[in-house]
């Protein structure tokens, strides 16, 4: 670690604040986000007169589906916010870079109390139909659109979803490490064993590893129980200067430090290593940050939009060394919530709902202040670790608990 | 493909920096941009080279071999009646770190394997032709 404190650690998230979650919900998104912002608010023990900075990912322009949710100045009109600071965009380490950045902007005194949410929609918009692809559903030969950007060296040869690029991931991973779906598939299980505690997740049932072997196949290896799941819902942070802390009503959650390089290619299929991809990037320079280290961490929240990211950030953060993660998870109990590093226990995105990064930070908060109800971890948990991201996205975070 | 022509295919725009690639096909060549100081493969292309920076990068034929870098055999409709395909990552043999995303034709599903060796095959749509691969025959490994 270099010898100047981290900026990010004069940042706390002083609240935490969630929406109703659930599949087709037919509510707007900032009706969503309104409802969000101000659990958040109150539980930071705010008044919205206090907010004085916003942000928010992916922001304006980036796309319909439900995925994008509100952009800031909607968010900031609806609630009649006096910013001093604001910030929206889908360029940077992941989800998180808008939590970063408000770090940032609360360290260098351009903002005291920033809120920050993301919601999405995406249930509501693929309403009954089946999961949509990044433009899979129209366009073409025949005069339709054509496509340029990244999409023209994908959609052409119908690898029209992120689970097909990540498909390839895991196909790399059984070449190079003896990966099996059996191990993978712990990924889900622990999933949905924590999802029957969290009354907000999407799927509750019990799931075997029978029923995960049986599902059906969407691109090999990854089957129907290794892909999130669509959900309406909004998740609201408010990240205050450190000053703040002893003063919040619940314990404040510390920034010790953030993840965010991005050394390879910035591409899907030309990143060098194609088992690790940018996570391994971000998770090395967040432990370039902080004297703690990965046996530090008592709670571990890592994205699993496709169960194989969980396992590629298992690594990338220094849980297992590179391509152990399957041996690491193997038989579950080391990832359970009495196991030596409970994971995604709120059920992640693939039981818990596809909040898109966000849900891990909310429940790395709620754990940490031990508010996590019947699925809170043991032993008054200090220490979390949450990662965003998959491919050539990526972004980490350590908290801490303040007090 | 099937006897009623070529499969649906989402396409590419050809009116810019990329097009050449897209309708290179057309003579059955594979071409990429090269550098011609230092011969490094540009791709996806840029306006110079990314090892030394030369802004002398020209598009030049390649022999169309790669191997299987890794694959996955798409099952879900994201296009209605969309059949099941092997997508493949297929590392380029002249400079094997620059792959491209394609789909592998004339192999069973069963058959693909990582480390595969193949040899590009255009599917002609309109004025793009769509680089794929094939086994290269006699090849296993």
């Amino acid at each position: 670690m270099s010898a100047a404190e981290p900026l990010e650690r004069r940042a706390v998230i002083s609240g935490i604040g969630q929406s109703q979650v659930g599949r087709r919900l037919g509510r707007s998104d900032l009706d969503l986000t309104v409802q969000a912002a101000l659990a958040a608010v109150a539980d930071a023990g705010l008044t919205r007169d206090d907010i004085d900075g916003l942000a928010t990912y992916p922001g304006m322009g980036a796309g319909g589906g439900g995925f994008a949710g509100p952009p800031s100045p909607d968010v900031q009109d609806a609630l009649r916010l006096r910013l001093n600071w604001h910030d929206g965009g889908g360029e940077g380490p992941g989800q998180m870079r808008s939590v970063i950045t408000a770090c940032l902007a609360v360290a260098a005194g351009l903002a005291r109390h920033v809120l920050v949410y993301r919601t999405v929609t995406e249930s509501t918009a693929q309403g009954s139909g089946g999961r949509q692809g990044i433009g899979g559903s129209g366009g073409g030969g025949g005069g339709g659109p054509r496509f340029s950007g990244f999409l023209q060296w994908t959609l052409p040869f119908g690898a029209v979803s992120a689970v097909n690029w990540l498909a390839l991931v895991a196909q790399r991973r059984i070449h190079e490490f003896g990966l099996t779906r059996t191990q993978l598939g712990q990924i889900a299980l622990n999933g949905r064993r924590n999802a029957s505690l969290n009354p907000a997740a999407i799927y509750r049932e019990p799931l075997s590893m029978e029923d995960y072997l049986a599902a059906r196949t969407i691109s090999s290896p990854l089957c129907l129980f290794d892909c999130d799941a669509p959900c309406d819902g909004s998740t609201a942070l408010v990240v205050s200067h450190v000053d703040y802390a002893p003063d919040t009503p619940h314990p404040a959650c510390q920034v010790d430090a953030v993840g965010t390089a991005l050394r390879g290619r910035p591409s899907w299929d030309q990143f060098d290593d194609m088992t690790t991809m940018a996570a391994r990037d971000a998770g090395a320079s967040l432990w370039e940050r902080t004297d703690l280290r990965p046996g530090d961490v008592d709670v571990a929240e890592l994205y699993d939009g496709f169960s194989i990211l969980a396992m590629v950030w298992l690594e990338a953060l220094g849980f297992c060394g590179r391509g152990e993660s399957g041996p690491f998870v193997e038989g579950g109990r080391r990832i359970a919530l009495d196991g030596e590093l409970p994971l995604n226990t709120a059920g992640g995105q693939l039981s818990g709902g596809r909040l898109h990064g966000f849900g891990f930070l909310h429940e790395a908060c709620l754990q940490l202040r031990g508010e996590a109800g019947e699925r809170q971890v043991p032993g008054n948990p200090e220490v979390a670790a949450v990662a965003n991201g998959g491919g050539p996205i990526a972004g980490a975070m350590l908290l801490t608990r303040f007090r | 493909m099937t006897a009623s022509g070529p499969p649906f295919r989402l396409l590419p725009r050809t009116d810019g920096d990329s097009g050449f690639f897209w309708t290179s096909g057309a003579d059955g060549l594979l071409r990429f941009l090269h550098c011609d100081a230092c011969r490094t493969i540009v791709h996806p292309p840029a306006p110079c080279c990314p090892a030394c920076l030369s802004p002398d990068v020209a598009p030049r034929p390649v022999s169309g071999r790669g191997t299987v870098h890794s694959f996955t055999v798409n099952h879900q409709q994201w296009i209605p009646g969309a059949e099941p395909s092997v997508v493949a990552l297929v590392a380029i043999e002249e400079q094997p770190d620059v792959r491209l995303t394609t789909n592998l034709v004339g192999v069973g599903d069963d058959e693909v394997h990582i480390g595969m060796p193949v040899e590009v095959t255009f599917e002609q749509h309109e004025e793009v032709y769509l680089p794929l691969f094939r086994p290269v025959p006699g090849g296993s490994r």
